[in-house]
């Protein structure tokens, strides 16, 4: 009797691992950790975040996470009517999810910013633009870090 | 003062889109860094960067820990009207650094 429940349990056990198992895969591969997408949630305000439009200038393997070069193009043709007006720059795996956030106008003339960022590890980069009708656009990168920011004293 | 390197055209024509690119020397120390001593070295980062056209801001950035030491910020505007363009670096204590650069439109 008491062997039985014992198996029981055991199968139980078995079955609930499975399914923590399953759930790990059906994670997508591209999934963001927790506090980038609270950021970006604070950020829109729950607003639906459309891919695309933003591409994320930075290169694809950086020696030293102190200072990587970044730049951020959204296509638009920067017009009284349509312009970009913020945009906002993610982490994933620094202690803070915000990089920077960038307030343009209708007279910035063109959606480009440049900078130089530090990155504590091997990630995905995010940059989500607004845009003067309100909506959300995003793009992202991944990049490998081989000598993190924050390490040395 | 921190020092600042501007670089903007020498003259640009009118319509014409022009870049900015801006440095400023500042550790933009994290607050994450260790001491060695099991404390951190204390924050101390620039918050933010304005930057105005004769009074009228052309370009805003808030800044967070990510950004590199010495931030290097490029951005553009077109070039309408000339007149003196100003930079302002605020930092976590409230303390403004300025500079500025004329805008030369023909």
């Amino acid at each position: 009797m008491s062997g039985s429940t014992a198996n029981l349990s055991r199968r139980s056990a078995l079955l609930a691992g499975a399914g923590a198992l399953s759930t790990l895969i059906v994670r997508p591969v591209g999934a963001t950790t927790d506090t980038m997408q609270a950021a970006i949630r604070e950020f829109s305000g729950g607003a639906q975040i459309v891919p695309g439009r933003v591409t994320l200038d930075i290169p694809p393997l950086v020696e030293n996470g102190n200072s990587v070069p970044l730049t951020v193009t959204i296509d638009s043709p920067m017009t009284e009517k349509e312009f970009v007006k913020v945009i906002a720059v993610f982490n994933e795996k620094n202690p803070q999810p915000n990089i920077a956030t960038f307030h343009l106008n209708a007279r910035s003339g063109r959606a480009r910013v440049s900078t130089r960022i530090r990155l504590g590890d091997s990630q995905n980069i995010v940059a989500v633009a607004q845009l003067s009708d309100g909506s959300l656009w995003s793009g992202s990168a991944e990049l490998i870090v081989t000598l993190p920011a924050c390490i040395e004293n | 003062m921190a020092r600042a390197l501007i670089n903007v055209p020498p003259k640009v024509k009118r319509g014409e889109i022009v870049e900015i690119k801006t440095l400023i020397s500042h550790s933009m120390e994290t607050g994450y860094r260790p001491k060695g001593d099991g404390t951190f070295f204390p924050r101390d980062i620039i918050q933010k960067f304005v930057c105005t056209l004769n009074g009228e801001e052309i370009f805003r950035a808030d800044l967070y820990p990510a950004m590199a030491a010495n931030p290097f910020i490029a951005f553009s505007t077109v070039a309408r009207e000339g007149g003196l363009l100003v930079f302002s670096w605020i930092d976590d204590k409230g303390e403004a650094q300025q500079d500025s650069a004329k805008l030369v439109v023909e």
